[in-house]
C-alpha cells in the first residue's frame, strides 16, 4: 500500500486533528474490519470531570446519593496524592455511543482511546448478546434521567434521609436485583411514567389482597392445605420486595424497581470484562497498527503508544507486590490475539485442540466469539495451551479441612485442561456470588421471610450477611431469616430478630 | 460523522451535592477531626483544609458475599517453581488463601481507616457550624447606608439599559392592532371584494374594481403609516431602593501580654482570639473588630500586632477596660451597635486594681454590650480577677457576661464553642 503523510507529528491535539484520525480510525474500522458500531459522541473533559464521571461510576447523569460522594472524595484523594492515575477514557453503553477523552492526553493517547472506546467497546455493546438481551442503550439516558428527577421529587415530598435510607438498603441488595435467565422488558422513560402510576395503583391493591387480615370462616375449616408464598423460590430479591413487601410506600417500590432497572444494566459488564476489555484492546492494536503500514502515523506516535500499550497489558506475577488478580486487558488481548493466530497460523497442537477454527477466517471468527459468549464461556472455549504456557497459569485448591494449599494443575498436557476449567469458574458470577433466593414468607404466622443460602464448595458467608439483612428487613418491613444450606442441610442461620 | 464536544467548560463539581451528602452522613466523625486538628495546629494555618479518616468499617457498605472457608479453586499467574500435587504451607493467618480474586488485594495494604480531604471552606464551616453572636439585635432601621434594589414592576420612563424588550415589542404590537384595526378590516373585506370578481368584468364592475384598488391603497397607505415602534411603547424594568436594617456589631478582644503572661499562654490566648477572628470574618460580612493588648498601660492595635507581636510589662487590667470604655463613647455608640468583648488572661492583676476593674464593667461597659466572656488561661488556681468576675456573672449583668477557665490548647476549641453555641444565652 502507498504511504502516505503521516496526519500531525506532535503530542499536541486540536479539536480538527481528533476529527481527522476519528475519521481515518472509523475508516479502518468499519471498511477493513466491518466493526459495527453506534454514532460515537466524542466529549473531551477535564480531570475533575473525570473525577466526577469515575464517582458516578460511568453513568453521565445519577441520582444523587452519599455513596457517590464516598467515591468522589476518595478518588480525589488518590489522585491528588498521585497513588493513582486516572483512565484515560471513560465509555458509555449508549446510543450514541458516549465516550470521555481527558484533555490531559497527548494526540497518541486520544487517538489510541478513540480507536479502544469509540471502535472497540462500541462495537462491544452493540454486538455482544448480553448487551443485545439485557440492556437497551437507546433508552438508558432517557432513564437515567427520568431516575433522577422521581428521586429529586421524593427527597423534596418525603425528605433526604427517608430517601437516602430506602436507597441503602436497595444498594445492599443491588447484586441481587438482577433477573439471571429471563429477558427483560426493554426500559423507556417515557412509557415509564405512564406505568409508574398505574403500577402504585395496582401493587397497592394486590397487596392488600396478600395480607388480608380478617380470618375466612370457610377456608379456616380446611386449613391443612399450606400454599408456600413464593410458589418458587425468586433470585430477584429487589424484584420480590417491589412486588410483596406489604408495607412499603408506593415511591419506595418505585426506588427499588429504579435500582433494580440499574443493577440489570450493569449485569453484563460485570459478566465481560475479560472480553469486552481484551476486544476494545485487541481493536486499538490492530487498528492504529495499519494506519502506522499506510503511513498516517510517525515512529514517534507509534514508540509512546506502544508504551502505553504495555502498560495496559502487563500480567504481573502472583509473587509480585503488584498482583492484584488477573489483569482483564492483559488476558483478554492475549486470548483476541491468540484466536487470530490460531486461524492464520495454526500449530499442530492448535490442529487438535480447536479443529473447527484453526485456519478459519480470523475476522470472521473473532466477530462470532466477541458476539456469542461472555467471559466464563469465552474462557471455557477459547483459552489455548498457548496463552496458559504464556502466563503460566496454575491452578490451586483451597480446602479449609487441608492443612495445605494444593497445586491441581500447572501448564502442561496434563494441567491444560483443568486450569481452563477452574480459570472459567473464576469468571462465574454465580459461582463467584453466594447463591441466595427467597424461600418463604410466613403468610399466615409472623410475615416473616426467609432467604436460602445453597452453599458452593462449602464456602460460608461473610461477617457483613447479618447488616446486609437489617437493610431487606428495613425493605419487608418484618423480621427476615437466611438459612445457609450445605449439601441441603442448615448448617448456620443469621437472622434480625436476634 | 461523530460529534466531538467540548465539555470542559461545562460547569465543575458535578458532584458537589454527593460531596454534601457524604460529608453530612458523616459529619459527627468530621466535626471530632476538624476539633482535633483546631488542638494540634498552630494559628499561623488554621484556616486551610484538613484530612480526615473515618473507621472503614463505618462507611462500608454491606453485600452479600463469601466468607473465609469451604473449599475454594482458583487460577494465579506466573509459575516459577510448582509443578501438580505440590502442597504449598498457608501464609499466616490474616490474608487467608491468598489474593486470587483482587478483593482481597485491596485489604492487603491494611488500611482500616478511609480517608479523605476536606477543603479550607468545608473545614471552617465545621469549625463553626451553630455558632453566633448571643443577643445580636437589629439596630439603626433608618440607616440609610444599607440599600436593597428590588424589582418593582416597570415603568413608562427609565434609562435605555433598563430597556425591557419584551414589553416595549408587546405594547407596540397592541397599538398597531387598536390604531389600524378597523383600517384593516376594511382592507380585507375590499380584498375578498376584488378576487370575487371574475373576468370578463363588465363597465359597472369595472368601475368597482377601479374604486376597490383606488380605496386599497389609500388604507395600506395609511396603515403603514403606522409607526412599527413609538415613544410611547418604550417600557422599563422599574428597581426601587428598599433601606436594609442592617446589625451593626463591634467585637472587642482584650488580650493581656504581661510578663506574667508565659509565650504558651499567650498562645493559647492568641488562639482563642484567633478562633474569633476567623469565626466573625466568616459570619458577619459588617463588623468591627477592635484590638486592644495590655501590660500596665493599654493600646489599640492591628490585627497583625496582635496575633504575632511581643510585648511585656506589668499588669493592669482597667487599662484595657478604660481605653475600651473611651473607644465605645468615642466611635461605638451604644444605640447604634451591637457591642461585644472577649478578654483573655492568666488571671493576673495589679493588687487593687481588681476592684476598678469590677467597678468600670459593672457601671459602664457591662451595661452597653451584648455580650461579655472572659476566660482564664492557665494551670494555677483561679486567681483574684476570677473571684471578683464570678461576682459580677452572678449579680444583674448574669444574661451577658460569661467566663470559663481553659489549661491548655486542646480545650479551646470546645470552650470557644460552649461560649458561643447558638441557642445558649
Amino acid at each position: 500500500m502507498s504511504r502516505r503523510k503521516p496526519i500531525s507529528t506532535g503530542s499536541d491535539w486540536t479539536f480538527e486533528l481528533l476529527e481527522q484520525y476519528d475519521q481515518e480510525i472509523a475508516r479502518i474500522a468499519k471498511e477493513k474490519f466491518k466493526l459495527d458500531t453506534y454514532p460515537n459522541q466524542i466529549e473531551v473533559i477535564r480531570s475533575d470531570q473525570m473525577m466526577d464521571a469515575y464517582a458516578s461510576v460511568g453513568m453521565p447523569v445519577s441520582y444523587n446519593h452519599w455513596t457517590y460522594g464516598k467515591k468522589y472524595v476518595s478518588t480525589e484523594k488518590n489522585y491528588s496524592r498521585g497513588r493513582m492515575g486516572l483512565a484515560y477514557e471513560i465509555v458509555i453503553n449508549s446510543d450514541p455511543c458516549i465516550a470521555y477523552l481527558m484533555e490531559e492526553n497527548s494526540m497518541t493517547m486520544q487517538a489510541l482511546v478513540i480507536a479502544h472506546a469509540c471502535y472497540g467497546h462500541n462495537s462491544f455493546f452493540k454486538g455482544n448478546y448480553l448487551f443485545r438481551t439485557w440492556t437497551d442503550a437507546e433508552a438508558i439516558i432517557d432513564y437515567l434521567v427520568f431516575a433522577k428527577n422521581y428521586i429529586a421529587e421524593c427527597e423534596e415530598r418525603h425528605g433526604v434521609d427517608a430517601v437516602e435510607s430506602t436507597l441503602d438498603s436497595c444498594h445492599a441488595l443491588m447484586n441481587y436485583g438482577v433477573d439471571r435467565y429471563q429477558r427483560p422488558v426493554p426500559i423507556s422513560a417515557e412509557d415509564e411514567k405512564v406505568r409508574q402510576k398505574e403500577r402504585e395503583h395496582y401493587i397497592q391493591t394486590h397487596l392488600n389482597d396478600l395480607w388480608r387480615t380478617i380470618p375466612d370462616t370457610h377456608k379456616q375449616i380446611d386449613e391443612p392445605k399450606r400454599v408456600n408464598f413464593p410458589e418458587q423460590p425468586q433470585e430477584n430479591i429487589l424484584y420480590f420486595v417491589e412486588k410483596s413487601a406489604p408495607h412499603l410506600e408506593p415511591w419506595q417500590r418505585e426506588i427499588v424497581r429504579i435500582v433494580r432497572k440499574m443493577a440489570q444494566y450493569f449485569y453484563p459488564q460485570r459478566q465481560t470484562q475479560v472480553m469486552n476489555e481484551g476486544w476494545a484492546t485487541f481493536w486499538h492494536y490492530t487498528i492504529l497498527n495499519e494506519m502506522y503500514d499506510e503511513g498516517l502515523v510517525t515512529d514517534a506516535f507509534m514508540m509512546e503508544f506502544l508504551t502505553s500499550h504495555t502498560n495496559v497489558v502487563a500480567q504481573p506475577e502472583f509473587d509480585s507486590p503488584y498482583y492484584s488478580g488477573i489483569n482483564p486487558y492483559a488476558l483478554g488481548f492475549a486470548m483476541m490475539t491468540d484466536i487470530r493466530r490460531i486461524c492464520e497460523n495454526p500449530t499442530d497442537e492448535d490442529k487438535r485442540w480447536f479443529p473447527e477454527i484453526a485456519g478459519a477466517d480470523w475476522l470472521e471468527t473473532l466477530h462470532h466469539a466477541m458476539k456469542n459468549y461472555r467471559d466464563e464461556s469465552f474462557v471455557e472455549q477459547y483459552l489455548s495451551p498457548t496463552v496458559i504456557r504464556k502466563f503460566r497459569f496454575f491452578a490451586l485448591e483451597d480446602n479449609e479441612y487441608k492443612s495445605t494449599i494444593d497445586v491441581t494443575a500447572i501448564h502442561d498436557d496434563e494441567g491444560y485442561r483443568r486450569v481452563r476449567e477452574v480459570l472459567s469458574q473464576q469468571y462465574n458470577l454465580s459461582a463467584n456470588e453466594p447463591d441466595i433466593q427467597v424461600h418463604s414468607v410466613d403468610v399466615r404466622g409472623d410475615r416473616s421471610l426467609t432467604l436460602r443460602h445453597h452453599q458452593h464448595n462449602g464456602r460460608p458467608l461473610n461477617d457483613e450477611t447479618t447488616e446486609v439483612l437489617k437493610h431487606l428487613r428495613r425493605l419487608w418491613g418484618y423480621d427476615v431469616r437466611l438459612e445457609s444450606l450445605k449439601d441441603d442441610q442448615r448448617s448456620w442461620t443469621f437472622a434480625t430478630n436476634d | 460523522m461523530p460529534y466531538i464536544i467540548d465539555r470542559r467548560l461545562n460547569s465543575k463539581n458535578k458532584n458537589t451535592v454527593n460531596r454534601q451528602r457524604f460529608l453530612r452522613r458523616y459529619r459527627k466523625q468530621i466535626k471530632k477531626s476538624v476539633s482535633e486538628a483546631i488542638g494540634r495546629r498552630s494559628i499561623t494555618d488554621m484556616d486551610r483544609g484538613e484530612d480526615v479518616s473515618i473507621p472503614k468499617d463505618d462507611v462500608n457498605e454491606p453485600v452479600f458475599g463469601h466468607g473465609q472457608g469451604g473449599e475454594r479453586n482458583f487460577v494465579l499467574s506466573g509459575n516459577k517453581e510448582f509443578s501438580k500435587g505440590d502442597k504449598i504451607q498457608r501464609p499466616p493467618q490474616s490474608e487467608g488463601g491468598g489474593s486470587g480474586e483482587g478483593e482481597a488485594s485491596d485489604s492487603g495494604e491494611g488500611d482500616d481507616e478511609f480517608v479523605f480531604q476536606i477543603s479550607q471552606e468545608e473545614f471552617l464551616e465545621f469549625m463553626f457550624e451553630d455558632l453566633a453572636l448571643p443577643n445580636m439585635v437589629k439596630r439603626q432601621l433608618a440607616d440609610s447606608s444599607e440599600f436593597k434594589m428590588v424589582r418593582a414592576g416597570y415603568s413608562e420612563a427609565g434609562s435605555p439599559s433598563q430597556l425591557n424588550v419584551v414589553r416595549s415589542l408587546k405594547s407596540a404590537h397592541a397599538r398597531k392592532i387598536a390604531l389600524g384595526g378597523k383600517n384593516r378590516r376594511r382592507r380585507k373585506e375590499l380584498r375578498l371584494e376584488l378576487e370575487a370578481l371574475i373576468e370578463p368584468l363588465s363597465d359597472k364592475q369595472e368601475i368597482r374594481k377601479a374604486e376597490i384598488v383606488a380605496e386599497i391603497e389609500v388604507l395600506s397607505r395609511k396603515l403603514n403609516a403606522i409607526p412599527y415602534i413609538d415613544e410611547f411603547d418604550l417600557k422599563y424594568n422599574l428597581t426601587v431602593k428598599l433601606p436594609q436594617p442592617s446589625p451593626k456589631a463591634v467585637m472587642f478582644c482584650l488580650m493581656d501580654v504581661s510578663g506574667s503572661m508565659t509565650e504558651d499562654i499567650k498562645d493559647t490566648a492568641k488562639r482563642f482570639f484567633f478562633l474569633l477572628y476567623l469565626f466573625l470574618k466568616r459570619n458577619y460580612e459588617k463588623i468591627d473588630l477592635v484590638f486592644i493588648r495590655h501590660h500596665n498601660t493599654a493600646s489599640e492595635v492591628n490585627e497583625h500586632d496582635f496575633f504575632y507581636s511581643r510585648e511585656t510589662g506589668g499588669t493592669v487590667v482597667s487599662s484595657a477596660l478604660t481605653l475600651m470604655d473611651e473607644i465605645i463613647t468615642d466611635r461605638y455608640p451604644p444605640s447604634q451597635w451591637n457591642i461585644y468583648a472577649a478578654q483573655a488572661s492568666d488571671g493576673d492583676n495589679w493588687q487593687g486594681d481588681t476592684e476598678q476593674c469590677v467597678e468600670l464593667l459593672n457601671e459602664k461597659i457591662l451595661p452597653c454590650v451584648q455580650h461579655y466572656s472572659y476566660i482564664e488561661i492557665g494551670k494555677r488556681p483561679p486567681q483574684e480577677l476570677w473571684y471578683s468576675y464570678k461576682e459580677i456573672q452572678s449579680g444583674i449583668f448574669s444574661d451577658r457576661f460569661d467566663l470559663k477557665a481553659v489549661q491548655d490548647n486542646s480545650q479551646i476549641y470546645p470552650v470557644f464553642r460552649q461560649l458561643f453555641e447558638r441557642g445558649v444565652k
